[in-house]
């Protein structure tokens, strides 16, 4: 194989798996968020609405995650096999937070009118694995001891104010996507709430991404050097005045009573907030230790990963589309899939 | 190396593994079996415009909802320990067996997870046909799932189409990567072992409704469709089993050692029926054994031969007790099936199934029987596969994570905790669905202590009977 192939197909695989984290954290960012905000509902009925408006959608939303794992071994084999040592407490934290709030989805109807326990399970599993998430992410950008390949590193050297910070991050961060999800999916008094709950939510999530645009150039001088100084920051300056406009759309969505509006300005704060995560971070999976062409696969590895995920990711967009599609427009209080 | 109570990260990582895989493989496997059973409920139901096809398949629906979940959340715990706790093992085995657990989610996951949606949710959204259809897809996506992860068991029980550069596996043909030599066999016994075990349950339920005098029709549906798979594949899966068991000689020897406890190869071998295999000492205690059998199984010739354990290495003999008695767990609750399914479909045939209490009554509690063969099976192909994670490629200790004991430990009592609670409870949650059956399921709003005014949709009409 001639060395350019060999130089681009780990970027493609690179981009493949951003694409992949990027869908996770949107999809499942809000049916997470719906689980943060049930303990804002206190009525049963509205709680069953709440559940509801991700309920034909978590399942599909949550296989992105294992996605995403499954193409970071594939495609990044040295890599899957530091991060996830190192980080090995908040990951089965993760996995722990996710049974309970994956079961809560069938157990809550099976156990009416006994349902209480799985409501807790539900909103403190989402938190807790968003929580956790966050925690993975600080983690990564703290940067994982290594030494010959392999993590080296003690049991709790992820514990910092930083992850600590990052995990509240995401926990607001879903939360908003939670609370803007239910605006366009419900309506009455649940809406009502949702819009209550959303700006506060807002302010938090960018008083968060301006504390880590602020500590990770102070932190690290290699990202200071990417984002400051001509021509990087000029380049890089659409990143936050997208932010800033879409934070601004947001707003302006949940007071005037937008139903997508706010939703998808959440979305784009997200995106812009990895790509940045992203810019202050290529070319490494690993910071500042392993970069995507030293993780990368045995090129066969690659290239049998590439074919199948350029066949079969449009068509999983297009079938999950459709099922979105087959369950569109708002519920109605009281109306269930059930 | 570091250790808690004088057991080291290794071990606490295989206790894990075992532990959580154990659980796990429960769910999917009823999984693939009863999303089949569904879909053909739903063809049956369009087809023949039989209303208690339509009944059946609402229930176990439901039912499948339940053990769906704990599949999904018991699955992502699966993978992401391959790389907390085997992170070697990812590193050396990645390149080969990463891409086929990739199209395991691409070809599978997705498609499952995103149809299940509609097959839960649509039955008043949706025309039947559409319904059907995706329930179809479940159905498809779930076997396809069995066929990509048994892929990557099989090849790290009979590895192929790879080479080796500088301690890290390379893929050299994914044809032979994924058909390596027991994929076939392993795959085929499998698939049949979750149709089997989904059989077991079924026809236990319609034992148990036509015991308690209700829903006769569905009751009598539900044997019939249960004992006649059993009546069929059960003596099927003891062909295709022996035909594993050839391929299994030839490919790991030291196993079917382990499990017929076969010491040394002195001449045609005996078949140990009962024994106490003693490891340190290389001998059984309290053997009974029937002379040239154990050759007959496995060669298929009374003269045949084959190695023993003492013909390899100490450190690469597996455990043999528990190889050999989960092994004969596994045959002797095959066969019982196998007397189940046929004598069920005598009394069917007879049309006296109904007033043979004495056979009815033990099936109703027979379902977990399926379960029992079908987990047993599998330890005695994963225990018998050590000391190998890769078979002859890579040994399990040297597969293990840079991670403390501790911190294993830690989790390991964590995954205990939570799976006893959670899948207790919700095994508890079928069986209660299984005992009010499909009117009492489909319409909570009837049970005594709901309250009418729940905020439930009405079911449709057509449902009753």
């Amino acid at each position: 194989m001639n060395a350019p192939v060999a130089e681009l197909l780990p970027v493609l695989l690179a981009l493949t798996l951003g694409f992949t984290v990027v869908m996770y954290v949107v999809l499942d960012g809000f049916d997470l968020g719906i689980g943060m905000l049930f303990p804002f509902y206190r009525d049963e009925a509205d709680r069953d609405l709440v559940m509801n408006s991700v309920a034909p959608f978590w399942d599909g939303n949550e296989t992105w995650l294992v996605l995403g794992g499954v193409t970071l071994w594939a495609a990044f084999p040295k890599a899957f096999g530091i991060i996830l040592p190192a980080l090995y407490v908040p990951v089965i934290v993760l996995l722990l937070a996710l049974i309970f709030r994956g079961v809560a989805f069938e157990f809550r109807w099976v156990a009416k009118p006994r349902h209480r326990k799985w409501d807790i399970a539900f909103a403190a599993g989402s938190t807790l694995a968003a929580f956790a998430q966050g925690l993975v992410l600080g983690g990564i950008l703290e940067e994982i001891p290594v030494r010959d390949g392999q993590f080296a590193g003690t049991p709790a050297w992820w514990l910092s104010p930083f992850s600590v910070m990052c995990g509240l991050a995401l926990v607001a961060g879903y939360a908003l996507l939670g609370a803007t999800w239910l605006l366009v999916k419900t309506s009455g008094p649940v809406e009502q709430r949702a819009r209550k709950l959303a700006t506060p939510l807002l302010i938090a999530l960018l008083a968060f991404i301006a504390i880590v645009s602020i500590w990770t150039p102070l932190q690290f001088p290699r990202i200071a050097q990417r984002w400051f100084g001509f021509p990087n920051t000029l380049l890089l300056a659409p990143i936050p005045v997208v932010t800033l406009i879409f934070a601004w759309l947001c707003w302006w969505g949940i007071r005037r009573g937008n139903v997508l509006l706010p939703f998808a300005s959440a979305v784009i704060i997200f995106l812009m907030a990895f790509l940045g995560l992203v810019v202050s971070n290529v070319p490494y999976l690993v910071p500042p230790t392993v970069t995507v062409w030293q993780a990368a696969s045995h090129p066969t590895s690659q290239i049998f990963y590439l074919v199948g995920a350029a066949i079969l990711i449009p068509m999983i967009i297009g079938y999950t589309a459709v099922v979105f599609f087959l369950f569109r427009g708002k519920l109605e209080p009281g109306q269930g899939y059930h | 190396m570091e250790t808690v109570f004088g057991v080291d990260a290794a071990l606490l990582s295989r206790i894990q593994f075992a532990f959580t895989i154990s659980f796990h493989i429960v769910f999917p496997a009823f999984s693939i079996g009863l999303s089949a059973f569904i879909a053909t409920l739903e063809v049956l139901w369009l087809w023949t415009g039989k209303q208690h096809f339509h009944l059946l398949a609402r229930f176990w629906t439901k039912i499948f909802a339940v053990s769906f979940a704990m599949g999904v959340v018991s699955g992502i715990v699966m993978e992401y320990q391959l790389g907390t706790n085997w992170a070697r093992f990812g590193q050396i085995i990645g390149n080969t067996l990463g891409p086929l657990f990739a199209y395991e989610v691409l070809t599978a996951f997705f498609l499952e997870a995103s149809f299940l949606g509609i097959m839960l949710f649509g039955w008043n959204r949706f025309p039947p046909w559409l319904h059907t259809m995706a329930s179809i897809f479940v159905a498809l996506g779930t076997a396809i799932s069995g066929f990509w992860i048994l892929a990557a068991n099989s090849w790290m029980q009979t590895p192929a189409g790879f080479a080796i550069e500088n301690g890290i596996t390379y893929p050299v043909s994914w044809f032979e990567i994924i058909f390596n030599p027991s994929f076939p066999y392993r795959f085929v016994h499998m698939m049949i072992a979750t149709y089997i075990t989904t059989s077991m349950v079924v026809a236990a339920t319609g034992a148990r409704y036509l015991l308690g005098g209700r829903l006769q029709t569905e009751a009598m549906t539900m044997l019939r469709m249960g004992l006649g798979m059993l009546a069929i594949l059960a003596p099927i899966q003891a062909f295709v089993g022996d035909q594993h068991g050839l391929n299994t000689l030839e490919h790991q020897p030291a196993k079917v050692a382990a499990i017929e406890a076969h010491w040394e190869d002195r001449g045609p071998a005996e078949l140990v029926l009962f024994a106490w295999p003693d490891q340190q000492g290389e001998r059984n205690l309290a053997e009974i054994a029937i002379p040239r059998l154990g050759s007959l199984i496995l060669t298929h010739r009374w003269e045949g031969r084959f190695k023993g354990l003492k013909d390899f290495p100490r450190e690469d003999r597996p455990p043999v007790a528990p190889v050999f008695f989960s092994f004969r767990l596994m045959v002797g609750l095959g066969l019982l099936m196998i007397v189940i399914g046929w004598i069920g479909c005598w009394l069917l045939w007879r049309g006296r199934i109904a007033n043979a209490r004495w056979f009815l009554r033990p099936l109703g509690y027979a379902w977990p029987v399926g379960f029992v063969a079908l987990l047993s099976g599998w330890m005695v192909t994963e225990i018998g596969r050590q000391p190998w994670i890769a078979y002859g490629v890579l040994r399990t200790s040297a597969a293990v994570s840079p991670v403390t004991a501790g911190q294993v430990l830690l989790s390991l009592v964590l995954f205990v905790l939570c799976y006893f609670v959670v899948f207790s409870i919700g095994i508890w949650y079928i069986h209660r669905m299984i005992r009010r059956g499909p009117h009492t399921v489909l319409h909570p709003d009837t049970l005594p202590n709901r309250p009418l005014a729940g905020g439930r949709p009405e079911e449709e009409e057509a449902v009753a009977p």
